[in-house]
């Protein structure tokens, strides 16, 4: 999201998608982060995704915590019901605004600190739940609003602005999600927006909690020599292998041919999500040769992007609680309360 | 025989209170509220206090019934008769009976001769080889002593033995052997006492007709059914004695009255059933908090249950809710504090807590119920109050209300209720305005009416914790700032119209006041009767309502001498009466218990006579 106002009338007719919106009815204010950060990339990301997919902008809830990425949502769907909440908090908040409503599609952007430090547990027990959202990490490795403390995604060796390079060992919430037994989990960069746009969509579609690390660099904190999460290490080190489609439901058939090979997955709401290559022997439903595969890469130093893992079968929140499909917040008193008969009857029991 | 001693002696009919000292773990929880029940249903007033330890096996434990006919059932110190069945506190149970009193020891081994005293009477009873010849199994050996010594109090205190075998009979319907053990075991305890020992005592039990409809009920079982009642959808919440029972009974009540049967119109597709709630065993406090702000935030009645360590944590969550003016229910079972302090037992220390709960300026609705029946009205009028005034509120009961039975009038409900929803724009409502902004509006109530997630785009807005104007917008500036804050503040003032009403009574001549919160209220009333007995008759007022309406100020102003009953080291009521109403603090002599027990009228009697006496 460039950080200049554009004219609310635009030169030429945008195109419009299914509900007869073009792309500025997905835009949100003005972006006031640093010129070139990785968020404004994933902002946009975000919005072409949800006008590509015509999600009416009122039923979209936007969720953050605190922290430059918590930010993002102002920047996003104008027309979304968004809630800013507290530092590393946003999981369980989105998780009981989904508990309450579920006919909205949920989305929570949140930042390495948020999810990996003082939010990690909640975002553990997030994936656990299998809370129908997407939840999207803007991983810069560092902490922006307080001026560029390294965080726990901070990679062993990576050097901060200032200061000594970093020891601990980093905390990678791809590897994290597959153990903890998540089922979606991509990882992209904020650079590629053709590789973010099909995740995005695809994970909007996932039944479930889907995860997106994407490394989105710091440009004032942490872009220098010596960062493992700037830009020009990502580029350097980033492994595409994985590469998808996203198909959407309404989408003619005759868009896909299957290439020889080629791994489907038929999501929740019929859309398709089509994996246009993989390497030798990846399957992206075998959470063992997944983590393996990442794992091996890493240790050569490389960053592998793409929807790595999806896992459409498994039952989200309310499928396991077998709540109706109306939002529980919507359901009529009567439905509610069992009434003064009932109440003298069951105290029939207290005496 | 001295007077004193035939005064000791005398016949006393329904007044009277017994302890049990056992062993926890070892299954006299069932026996002792057996006994209590049965009184119960004898339709004599009575209260049963459950003593026990943070501890699953092996502690000491104590059960205290006290039976009174006028309607005295808060905590006695004078027990009649002690049951003393732990070989560990004997020496402590022992001392604790009345000059003239009775002891029941299991006389299958010989009493220490260094624990005897004169002025008492010891009933040996040869329980553990009752037992031993009667049961086979080792567990059972060590369950029905519990149940004989029961037996012999039935005996000893004239409770109806065939009414027991009936709540025996009742408890154990659904197996056999147990119910067949628990009647053998029974019998052989008020055989015994029968054949063996005096009965009655010279104080015992005659059937009365005092409970009416009355019914027996514990406050977190009543807090679970106002939380059903209310038509909360959403609860969220993290394990935590003494208030982990108000979820577990939430949850067995939705699973009894929430589930829908949806009818299959396909022959081949069988029927679903589906549940109208969600509630969901959070990671931690902060979570649960949590899921009820987006609960509260999207529409729905959400509550968390928690107690004082639970409260701590959530505090940033719930400046988060009073900035953003989300609705939430918080039920605070109070334990004792501080720190994990004593898990098992209760106090009323969080009352400052809940009051100001989170950073900056904040100021909360907190409830005081007294007892499970307003443990449940209250809980009702919580999530109205949290609605109508869109701010979390607090039902601010204790581990004594929580997990003691109580006597009880039984609970009504009227069918014509109709939840207050507070200000809640439909999309029928945005399209008559231009604009909508969250904090712009403001009712008499001083509330800005909301929009819910879902709602028409015209009504999107973005709730933040961060500094916002009346608009709902990001601000840094000091007037906008201000504007939000004080606002707030007066929607605070004005819910104290609202919320339950202060209970006053006055008595002729007093010169007195006597203010008192929660589950003091029973024991204080009995010490205001034997202070008026004793020629000092004072008024009463027991506060059930954060913030306070000015009734509280003008009792304080009424009297000469306040006195404020409670049951925490720093006088919490006290302060915040005088912070919130202006009174002079000095006008007020506190009244504290708070060692873990609950209040019994005697240590009130004793420290407004003493302060009157200086």
């Amino acid at each position: 999201m460039p950080s200049i106002t554009k004219p609310l009338i635009p030169l030429s007719p945008l195109p419009k998608n299914e509900l007869g919106l073009t792309i500025r009815d997905y835009e949100g204010q003005m972006s006031t982060l640093c010129a070139g950060c990785g968020h404004d990339s994933v902002t946009a990301a975000i919005v072409h995704a949800f006008w590509e997919l015509s999600t009416p902008p009122h039923m979209i809830a936007k969720l953050s915590g605190i922290g430059c990425s918590s930010k993002t949502p102002t920047y996003f769907v104008r027309g979304a019901h968004g809630f800013n909440s507290a530092h590393g908090r946003m999981v369980p908040i989105a998780t009981g605004a989904i508990a309450a409503n579920r006919e909205l599609t949920y989305i929570g952007i949140s930042g390495d600190g948020d999810s990996l430090s003082i939010g990690l547990g909640h975002l553990m027990h997030g994936i656990r739940r299998n809370v129908k959202m997407v939840y999207v990490i803007e991983n810069n490795g560092v902490y922006g609003l307080t001026k560029g403390q390294m965080s726990a995604s901070a990679d062993i060796g990576s050097r901060p602005k200032k200061g000594e390079a970093n020891t601990l060992a980093p905390i990678d919430p791809v590897t994290m999600a597959l153990s903890l037994g998540a089922t979606f989990i991509a990882r992209s960069f904020s650079g590629d927006k053709e590789q973010l746009v099909p995740i995005m969509k695809a994970a909007i579609a996932h039944n479930g909690f889907a995860l997106i690390d994407v490394i989105s660099p710091c440009v004032t904190f942490n872009d220098h020599e010596g960062s493992t999460k700037s830009y020009k290490f990502m580029r350097d080190h980033e492994v595409k292998e994985v590469e998808t489609d996203f198909v959407p439901i309404r989408a003619e058939i005759r868009a896909k041919i299957p290439a020889e090979g080629a791994i489907e997955v038929t999501m929740h709401d019929g859309s398709v999500v089509s994996f246009r290559s993989v390497p030798e022997g990846y399957d992206p439903h075998d959470r063992m040769k997944v983590e393996e595969y990442i794992r091996d890469r890493q240790s050569r130093g490389e960053i592998v992007t793409g929807l790595l893992y999806v896992d459409e079968s498994a039952k989200e929140l309310h499928e396991m609680n077998a709540t109706p499909t109306r939002g529980l917040s919507k359901l009529p008193y009567s439905s509610l309360c069992p009434g003064a008969a009932q109440l003298a009857a069951m105290q029939e029991d207290f005496r | 025989m001295t007077i004193d001693e035939a005064l000791d002696r005398r016949t006393r009919v329904n007044d009277f209170s017994i302890k049990l000292a056992n062993v926890n773990g070892t299954g006299s929880a069932s026996a002792n509220s057996l006994l209590m029940q049965a009184i119960f249903r004898m339709g004599i007033p009575v209260s049963g206090k459950n003593l026990f330890p943070s501890n699953i096996q092996g502690l000491p434990t104590w059960y205290e019934i006290r039976v009174n006919k006028s309607g005295y059932t808060a905590r006695a110190l004078d027990y009649d008769l002690v049951v003393a069945m732990n070989s560990q506190t004997y020496a402590q149970d022992i001392a604790d009976v009345r000059h003239g009193g009775y002891v029941i020891y299991d006389s299958s081994w010989p009493l220490d001769p260094d624990l005897s005293r004169d002025d008492v009477t010891f009933l040996g009873i040869p329980l553990a080889k009752m037992c031993l010849e009667n049961f086979k199994a080792p567990r059972e050996r060590i369950l029905m002593k519990n149940i004989a010594y029961a037996g012999a109090i039935v005996a000893l205190v004239g409770i109806d033995v065939a009414l027991v075998a009936d709540l025996l009979a009742e408890t154990f319907a659904r197996n056999e052997a147990l119910r067949d053990s628990n009647q053998r075991a029974l019998r052989l305890g008020y055989d015994y006492a029968m054949e063996n020992l005096a009965c009655p005592l010279p104080f015992y039990v005659e059937p009365m007709d005092k409970n009416g409809s009355s019914i027996l009920i514990n406050g977190n079982l009543a807090t679970a059914l106002g939380c059903l009642y209310a038509g909360a959808t959403v609860a969220g919440w993290y394990p935590i004695t003494p208030a982990t029972a108000v979820m577990d009974n939430f949850i067995q009540l939705c699973a009894k009255y929430r589930r829908e049967t949806v009818v299959s119109d396909d022959p081949n597709v069988p029927d679903t059933t589906h549940n109208n709630y969600l509630i969901i065993q959070a990671e931690d406090e902060i979570a649960s908090i949590g899921m009820v702000l987006g609960a509260g935030w999207s529409g729905a009645r959400a509550f968390t249950s928690t107690s004082g360590p639970g409260i701590s944590l959530m505090n940033e969550l719930l400046g988060l809710a009073y900035y953003t003016e989300i609705p939430a229910v918080i039920v605070d079972v109070q334990r004792t504090g501080p720190s994990t302090g004593m898990p098992t037992r209760t106090q009323q220390a969080d009352i400052m807590m809940c009051a100001y709960a989170s950073h900056g300026d904040t100021k909360h609705i907190v409830l005081f119920p007294a007892n499970p029946y307003e443990c449940f009205e209250f809980t009702v009028q919580a999530f109205d109050l949290a609605e109508r005034f869109q701010t979390p509120v607090f039902m601010l009961s204790d581990l004594d209300i929580g997990m003691n039975d109580w006597v009880v009038p039984e609970l009504q409900w009227d069918d014509s209720y109709v939840w207050d929803r507070g200000p809640v724009l439909s999309d029928e409502d945005l399209s008559r305005m231009s604009e909508f902004f969250r904090y712009d509006s403001e009712n008499d109530d001083h509330v800005a009416a909301r929009t819910l997630p879902g709602s028409d785009e015209k009504g999107a807005y973005f709730i933040r914790g961060s500094g916002h104007d009346r608009f709902g917008h990001y601000t840094e500036n000091p007037p906008e700032y201000r504007e939000v804050v004080d606002r707030l503040k007066r929607k605070h003032a004005a819910s104290a119209a609202h919320v339950p009403a202060p209970v006053i009574e006055r008595r002729d001549g007093a010169t007195i006041g006597v203010i008192t919160i929660g589950s003091c209220d029973l024991a204080v009333r009995e010490a205001l009767d034997e202070l008026a007995d004793a020629g000092l008759p004072a008024d009463f007022l027991r506060v059930r309502g954060f913030p306070f309406v000015a009734d509280v100020r003008e009792f304080v102003e009424a009297h000469e001498h306040c006195f404020v009953v409670e049951q925490n080291r720093d006088a919490q009521l006290r302060s915040l009466i005088a912070i919130e109403t202006g009174v002079a603090i000095e006008k007020m002599h506190p009244v504290l218990a708070y060692g873990g027990f609950p209040l019994s009228a005697q240590q009130v009697v004793d420290s407004v006579l003493a302060k009157l006496e200086n």
